[in-house]
């Protein structure tokens, strides 16, 4: 089991390297001068002094040397500065936006995976019903509704036409912090979030269970007299939910993708909203920090899913 | 489904069991009535997007300065946008660019994708293990970022779009023929047309194409929708297609402006309206080929 966990471990670790090596080459492939990253905009510096910054860097000497340096000082947590905000480091700005970000991903997640579990199993149990291929349906119309569709329709209708939800922000700017203000922003774009990804939830839920639902030992448990709502939530859902754990994981760049939408729709303070306008304005060390930091994200939701899969099924095997 | 399946299959033992595997296929795409309605509804558009400028008397980016913001009229089916250009007729030439992006773009995966997919199935180990670590690399980043990151490097246009949709679609195909081929790899006709001093050039035209041919039939077609929608996300973020050109897209970008959103719904609803159309027709017709091509549809 150990070998396991080890084994799983160093595969994270490569892949880190490689992302790490994949975004120093796209960013010496973009265009623009690479010392420019390090320099301060609000103390411009004289031509010796870029040149012996430029020797710090190593940027006189061969990419593998150049990927060492750029790797070490990214590892002390130095990722140069915002070209667009002047005097800006990029670090403490990303680490300033995963706040947001996260508590957006998070609560979207869990009420996809409530939404989708509680619909997955309804579908299944209920197969071929009205009820079943009416889900079916809409989950198919989610899946092939882009997200930022999504979001300017649930903006549409429920901050213009309902005006029941703020149109967009964390808070209300200029008033004092309170959770119900937070919340009140909140609910939307994560509700939003949601929709899109409860469909993938709701068809693997549904497939996991249908096949759980055929075993025998639920026939034993009907057999002994167990009512069917414990035969179905305590024997077969306990089962049918140990593969979705994974889809966690596997679903997590989904779940990125539609956060970025979701953000630079509703003009959430996070990570998504923050690299589409660098992207706008061509901030490569921030494009780069921010991509350094969510590749590094997936593979850890990657690596912990498929640890705690293993914990959850004792059948998974060491190989 | 289990247990009975072999008695129900032996009591209908010749029901669709006729003609070509390819022809029982296409039988069995026919029947499924999702992806007729998919096809019902894609073929207009099409045919719409294609001959517009046949029947539609207004141009893209023609501007009539007496109807700016107007709602839908005689004249402007679907009204105008803020400068007076005709949304009906943006809608259909940025139905044009959709599709052309699209389709270049799946065109292009295919071709890298399958190549990709045979090399490192038919190339050896060492080769295989490269390979694939590049693809699974490529597969970690959400593609949303690496679009983003690639668009920011090659700028906005038709042709840098195309680009960079292609290079992010292959990867998930050449995974699937490199499944599929690994598997014929150890087949006697391959391993004997090997043994008569087969090159890798003729082992993937005559073998490996013919065999992964309803691989790459489904993922080209599902490829479709995912790239329509990838153009639109990208131009909708502002990086893909650009104004003056149209593009769903970056007709629904207008509704970025809480003006545009509020007041003027009928600049954007309509582009949402047809993305969702095809994507959801295009998967209809994906869906009834998958079904079509499963070689376990014959039994059950």
């Amino acid at each position: 089991m150990l070998g396991f966990y080890l084994k799983r471990l160093a595969a994270g670790l490569m892949m880190l390297i490689a992302l790490s090596i994949l975004v120093f080459v796209l960013l010496r492939l973009a265009p623009g001068d690479p010392v420019d990253a390090y320099l301060n905009p609000l103390a411009p510096l004289s031509q010796t002094e870029m040149d012996a910054l430029r020797q710090r860097l190593g940027l006189d000497r061969s990419w593998p040397v150049q990927y060492l340096a750029w790797l070490s000082a990214a590892l002390a947590g130095d990722l140069g500065y915002s070209i667009d905000r002047a005097g800006v480091r990029v670090l403490p700005l990303l680490v300033e936006r995963t706040g947001p970000t996260l508590l957006l991903m998070l609560t979207g997640l869990a009420m996809a995976i409530l939404l989708g579990i509680a619909s997955g199993v309804i579908g299944a149990v209920k197969r071929n019903s009205a009820i079943d291929i009416g889900l079916g349906l809409v989950a198919f119309v989610t899946i092939s509704t882009p997200a930022f569709l999504n979001a300017l329709l649930g903006l549409y209708v429920f901050a213009v036409v309902l005006r029941w939800a703020p149109s967009g922000g964390m808070l209300t700017p200029g008033a004092p912090f309170s959770l119900s203000d937070l919340l009140a922003h909140l609910i939307l774009p994560a509700s939003l979030l949601a929709v899109v990804y409860s469909a993938l939830f709701m068809r693997y839920m549904r497939s996991s269970m249908i096949e759980v639902l055929n075993q025998d030992y639920l026939r034993t448990a009907r057999a002994k007299g167990v009512g069917e709502f414990a035969v179905i939530v305590r024997h077969a859902l306990r089962n049918a939910i140990l593969p979705v754990i994974t889809l966690i994981g596997s679903t997590i760049g989904i779940a990125i993708g539609g956060a970025i939408f979701i953000e630079s729709v509703f003009d959430w303070p996070g990570m998504g909203l923050l690299m589409v306008k660098a992207v706008e304005t061509r901030d490569y060390p921030v494009i780069m920090g921010a991509t350094l930091l969510i590749g590094a994200g997936v593979i850890l939701v990657n690596l912990l899913t498929d640890l705690a899969y293993a914990v959850v099924d004792p059948r998974i095997q060491v190989r | 489904m289990n247990a009975d399946a072999p008695i129900a299959a032996s009591a209908v033992p010749l029901r669709g069991r006729s003609g070509s595997p390819l022809q029982r296929a296409l039988g069995r795409f026919l029947r499924n009535r999702a992806a007729i309605a998919g096809l019902l509804i894609l073929a207009p558009v099409l045919l719409a997007v294609l001959t517009y400028p046949l029947w539609w008397r207004h141009a893209p980016n023609s501007i009539d300065l007496r109807a700016l913001n107007s709602g839908p009229t005689a004249s402007h089916w679907l009204g105008t946008d803020g400068v007076g250009r005709d949304t009906l007729a943006r809608l259909l030439q940025g139905g044009r660019i959709s599709l052309l992006i699209a389709s270049v773009s799946v065109a292009i995966s295919l071709c890298v994708g399958f190549v990709v997919g045979a090399v490192a199935a038919f190339g050896g180990r060492a080769l295989d293990g490269m390979i694939m670590r590049l693809v699974d690399l490529a597969m970690t980043l959400p593609p949303v970022i690496l679009l983003l990151v690639l668009a920011s490097i090659t700028g906005t246009g038709i042709l840098p779009t195309i680009f960079v949709i292609s290079l992010l679609s292959w990867p998930v195909l050449s995974r699937m023929v490199r499944a599929r081929l690994l598997e014929l790899r150890e087949r006697d006709f391959v391993v004997a047309s090997r043994g008569f001093g087969a090159g890798l050039g003729h082992l993937l035209w005559r073998h490996a194409l013919p065999n992964s041919l309803d691989i790459l039939v489904v993922y080209a077609t599902v490829q479709v929708a995912n790239a329509i929608l990838l153009e639109a996300g990208l131009s909708f973020l502002g990086m893909g297609i650009v104004p003056p050109e149209a593009s769903w897209g970056n007709m629904l970008r207008a509704a970025r402006s809480t003006v545009v959103l509020e007041l003027h719904p009928w600049q954007w609803m309509p582009a949402g309206a047809a993305l969702v159309a095809t994507v959801l027709a295009i998967n209809f017709i994906g869906d009834g080929l998958r079904d079509a091509f499963d070689p376990r549809a014959d039994i059950t």
